[in-house]
């Protein structure tokens, strides 16, 4: 297990260097001079300038700057946003736990819903609900959902009026964050209507970005479920006279799980992008919308930062689950 | 070939006519997988009137995708009340037709698909035939590339490199090929793995032929059917990166009727005028569904181990 944890870090390392070689390079690739461009209609002295450059240290040699912008990683310095001058990594757990929140949301919603119908699919099929699952599976997996969010929006905010159009929680409730997931803490706060209020805000998001997990997931489940309903061992099991449910259950679900267990690691990628196009429509308040207001705003420093903490953030995922794997299947860390 | 033992014309010609018949007997196989999924055909139809329609945009569309006619603004489908029949699907915001800037906007969608696919299968091609070839520290020094490029969610990495292109739908459809592209390298790199130890390749080199006809005449065309599976697939994700990008305003810019653009320009109107938001996106779900359907149908025909019976 060990020497697997090894072989997969010593393709990690060189990847995580490649990607702060992207995210450093970024800067630098814009056509033009960065702190011009940071400065952007303002007219700015030549001192000034200078001095600006000096300060981000962008007067000396190419190789310098990276080390030290490697140097900023390792001690959790990734530099300030032009916009706010706030540390990047100090915003990013500011916002986080709202991004976090949203896509554990979402996650549970494609798996609670994904993994049962692909089960019951496999188990029946050919079946109109076998047809049914796929055909939904695929619409979802097709789905712009940053049109889908709206459709929602449409629907259950305005004409139904049942739920919020954005935000985490009603204006009306304040309370000082604790753990930075708004289900916990408005609980937490125990004023009256908070937690109703989080969570109606957060339903329509879930779904949102839960969508493409779901039908990936479903799918996925089925055809897992397909390929071990025809071994051996489930035929022996089902031969012995074990009650299908046991069989199912017990049998060939604890196999067929082990390949949707990787797709549900796979899709932190997916909620990652998700969340850009879902936290854009609901204004909620993540790295997603972060990332995508940094573009507008041309605060270079925190896309570099954002992007580099999101690939790491998926990258440890990966790992994760790689590992997981190896744990569950000895014949993968022996390959 | 026939400049080897084959002199005697009749014979070349013998061989050319079984290599013509066999390829035909390869697709007749191959339709006759593919014919059986029903919902592939579906898809095939579907894509097919699409492409129809983009085609002959200019001749169907009943007004111009950009006249803005003032006396008509957010008028609802012909159905609703308060349609009109020359605005089959509404008009937008600024008086715009629906249904014109929908068949324009399937030229957009369509000329995305193909540019980003075109691009990235031909690169992905080039680096997955060096990597899978020659190996050594070309094939890890390209994999590992491929690998930091993956490590991005695609449409953040898309969104940021079109930051720093600057925003348009070119730069959009550069950022998306980038962005698609380890797919077609580690497919190609996979087959050509495979297939580079197989006897044929070995009596091919044996043979004398070099390594940029062994890479592109004997190993390429025995890599194609993942490879096709997989241009069908990106080309929808294409077609869905590209609205995306479009609608968080860094694609194309209005007032092209792109369709995701349009999306962006319809939101503010989303409580007013339901029909400028959900045509657009009933179009590229339409699109893309219907791609997805032939890149399934296309996976199950073409690749030996799925099929079933």
């Amino acid at each position: 297990m060990l020497r697997f944890l090894l072989s997969r870090l010593a393709v990690l390392i060189p990847t995580f260097l490649g990607v702060s070689i992207i995210a450093f390079s970024f800067i630098r690739l814009l056509p033009g001079d960065p702190v011009a461009l940071m400065a952007g209609e303002r007219v700015m002295s030549p001192e000034r300038h200078a001095e600006i450059s000096r300060q981000l240290g962008y007067d000396r040699p190419l190789v310098i700057q990276y080390l030290d912008y490697l140097g900023g990683i390792v001690t959790g310095d990734l530099g300030n946003s032009i916009v706010t001058k706030r540390p990047i990594l100090g915003e990013f757990f500011t916002l986080f736990p709202a991004t976090l929140e949203l896509s554990l949301c979402a996650i549970f919603f494609a798996v609670l819903l994904g993994i049962p119908a692909g089960i019951i699919a496999a188990v029946k099929r050919g079946s109109f609900f076998d047809q049914s699952v796929m055909g939904v599976a695929l619409v979802g997996y097709s789905m712009p959902i940053f049109w889908w969010g709206l459709l929602l929006i449409i629907l259950f905010s305005g004409v139904l009026q049942w739920t919020p159009v954005s935000g985490r929680i009603s204006l009306l409730f304040f309370f000082p964050p604790v753990t930075g997931f708004m289900l916990i803490d408005s609980l937490l706060s125990g004023q009256a209507g908070a937690f109703r209020s989080a969570l109606s805000h957060l339903v329509l998001p879930t779904i949102v970005l839960g969508t493409v997990p779901l039908a990936v997931i479903a799918r996925q489940t089925r055809s897992a479920m397909l390929e071990v309903l025809g071994e051996d061992y489930v035929r022996t099991a089902r031969a012995k006279g074990l009650a299908p449910g046991r069989v199912i259950g017990l049998h060939a679900l604890r196999n067929a799980l082990i390949p949707v267990i990787t797709t549900i690691g796979l899709q932190v990628g997916v909620l990652m992008a998700g969340a850009i196009l879902t936290e854009t429509i609901f204004s909620w308040p993540g790295i997603g919308k972060w990332m995508v207001d940094s573009v507008f705003r041309r605060d270079y420093p925190v896309i570099q930062g954002g992007l580099l903490i999101i690939a790491a953030i998926i990258m440890l995922v990966n790992l994760t689950v790689d590992l997981l794997y190896g744990l569950i299947n000895p014949r993968i860390r022996h390959n | 070939m026939t400049d080897t033992a084959l002199t005697d014309t009749d014979a070349a010609d013998r061989i050319a006519q079984s290599n013509r018949r066999a390829r035909r007997a390869m697709l007749a196989e191959f339709w006759h997988y593919f014919s059986e999924n029903r919902g592939a055909l579906i898809g095939l139809v579907v894509f097919s009137i699409l492409v129809v329609a983009a085609v002959l945009a200019p001749l169907i569309a009943p007004h111009s995708p950009n006249a803005q006619i003032r006396d008509a603004t957010l008028l609802p489908p012909v159905w609703a009340e308060g349609g009109r029949a020359t605005f089959l699907l509404g008009t937008d915001a600024v008086g715009r037709d629906m249904f014109s800037r929908l068949l324009y906007g399937a030229r957009f969608s369509l000329f995305i698909g193909i540019v980003v696919v075109a691009i990235s299968l031909t690169g992905g091609i080039v680096l997955g035939l060096i990597a899978g070839f020659f190996r050594g520290w070309i094939d890890t020094f390209i994999m590992r590339i491929m690998d930091v490029i993956l490590a991005f969610p695609s449409l953040l990495l898309a969104l940021v490199l079109v930051a720093v292109l600057g925003p348009g739908l070119m730069n959009a459809m550069i950022a998306i090929a980038l962005v698609l592209q380890p797919h077609f390298v580690r497919l190609t790199r996979a087959a050509v793995l495979t297939e580079r130890s197989k006897d044929y390749v070995v009596s091919a080199r044996v043979a004398g032929a070099g390594p940029i006809r062994l890479m592109l005449r004997t190993i390429l065309p025995n890599c194609l059917a993942p490879l096709i599976v997989q241009a069908t697939l990106s080309f929808s994700s294409a077609i869905l990166d590209a609205a995306a990008l479009g609608f968080l305003g860094m694609g194309a810019q209005p007032p092209t009727p792109e369709w995701g653009t349009m999306l962006a320009e319809a939101r503010e109107f989303i409580l007013r005028a339901w029909w400028v938001v959900t045509f657009p996106g009933l179009a590229i779900l339409i699109t893309v569904l219907a791609i997805n359907l032939v890149g399934d149908g296309l996976r199950d025909a073409l690749d030996p181990k799925l099929k079933r019976s």
